[in-house]
């Protein structure tokens, strides 16, 4: 028998690298997805150093086209994924007066819409397995919102609300939706603020730390496995105690 | 080899988990076979999968009869 197969978007590194390194370790043959050809070498080589099969593959999930492409690729290639975890993300802050109009339609373009693509381009397998796991990586900005941040904000907690609403349209066909919202983890992303931030941040963290991307790489694996079967449209927080909902 | 009309009605019974003798070519998918909006999407993916063809989203959102399903199936098969 060959082995399910798991889509992570954004698998290059920080978190979604963790998140396909542990969905790997549960047996699936792993798709992450870059943006470059370059990226998706470097994963394919990456799974084959951590002993996980899978290949990396270059995907832009802000454009409809790529996205159906890589997905026929995948079921031509490997068979339907049953698992697909949206990692794939960006930020492009500003406050909202200086905010521009590519920073705004890009992340919510690449953050957001990029859901509504690749779910649709998978959930056709998963219905007919009746059986899928989707789990969209999100933000505890969009609970809580982060000045500087309106546009990423708004397409975090717009992932959110499609976890719920997808969670319950397709939940009789042994399909489970939910949401991973992280708060900061010490990746790429959070390295671009300063020293100066990074301590302030802390200081409302009451495990007074960043998180790591295995810390949240656990949490997705959990919602993938079966013992998470009967969680579904639900967004678990993982952040230290930074917010709790 | 069974005809298309009675190709289609198995299929229709087998998704929708109705007896084929109910399956009747005026019937609705909807209302008198009792499908929901997921019910019939599978449906038309297991119309694709028997006859090895694909059927765009705006031509599958018309098929809502056992009779346009055959009808569709038909004119698309030649």
């Amino acid at each position: 028998m060959t082995a399910k197969v798991a889509l992570v978007t954004g698998a290059s590194r920080g978190i979604g690298q963790a998140i396909a390194i542990a969905v790997g370790k549960l047996g699936y043959l792993v798709v992450g997805t870059a943006t470059s050809q370059v990226g998706a070498d470097a994963i394919t080589a990456h799974f084959s150093e951590s002993g996980i099969k899978g290949v990396g593959m270059m995907l832009n999930v802000a454009d409809t086209a790529s996205v159906e492409a890589v997905v026929k690729s995948i079921n031509e290639q490997f068979g339907a994924p049953s698992v697909l975890i949206n990692n794939a993300g960006i930020t492009k802050d500003n406050i909202m007066l200086r905010m521009k109009d590519d920073e705004w339609f890009d992340v919510i373009d690449t953050n957001l819409n990029s859901l509504y693509r690749l779910s649709k381009a998978c959930l056709r397998g998963m219905t007919k397995a009746r059986w899928g796991r989707i789990v969209n990586i999100s933000s505890v900005v969009g609970a809580m919102g982060n000045a500087g941040q309106a546009n990423y904000a708004a397409a975090k907690a717009g992932m959110d609300g499609f976890t719920r609403a997808l969670a319950r349209e397709i939940g009789s066909r042994g399909i489970t939706v939910n949401g991973v919202a992280p708060g900061f983890i010490d990746t790429d992303m959070t390295k671009k603020l300063g020293d100066d931030q990074r301590d302030a941040l802390k200081n409302q963290i009451p495990l007074q730390r960043l998180g790591s991307p295995e810390e949240i790489a656990g949490v997705v694996a959990f919602l993938v496995s079966d013992a998470a079967a009967y969680v579904t449209g639900e967004t678990i927080h993982v952040n230290g105690g930074m917010y709790m909902a | 080899m069974s005809s298309i009309e009675e190709r289609v009605k198995k299929i229709v019974a087998e998704q929708l988990g109705v007896k084929e003798e109910d399956v009747s070519e005026s019937a609705s998918f909807v209302e008198d076979l009792g499908a929901d909006s997921l019910d019939t999407v599978e449906l038309v993916m297991a119309l694709e999968e028997e006859f090895e063809t694909e059927i765009p989203d705006e031509e599958a959102e018309k098929i809502t009869t056992v009779r346009l399903a055959i009808d569709y199936i038909k004119e698309n098969l030649q």
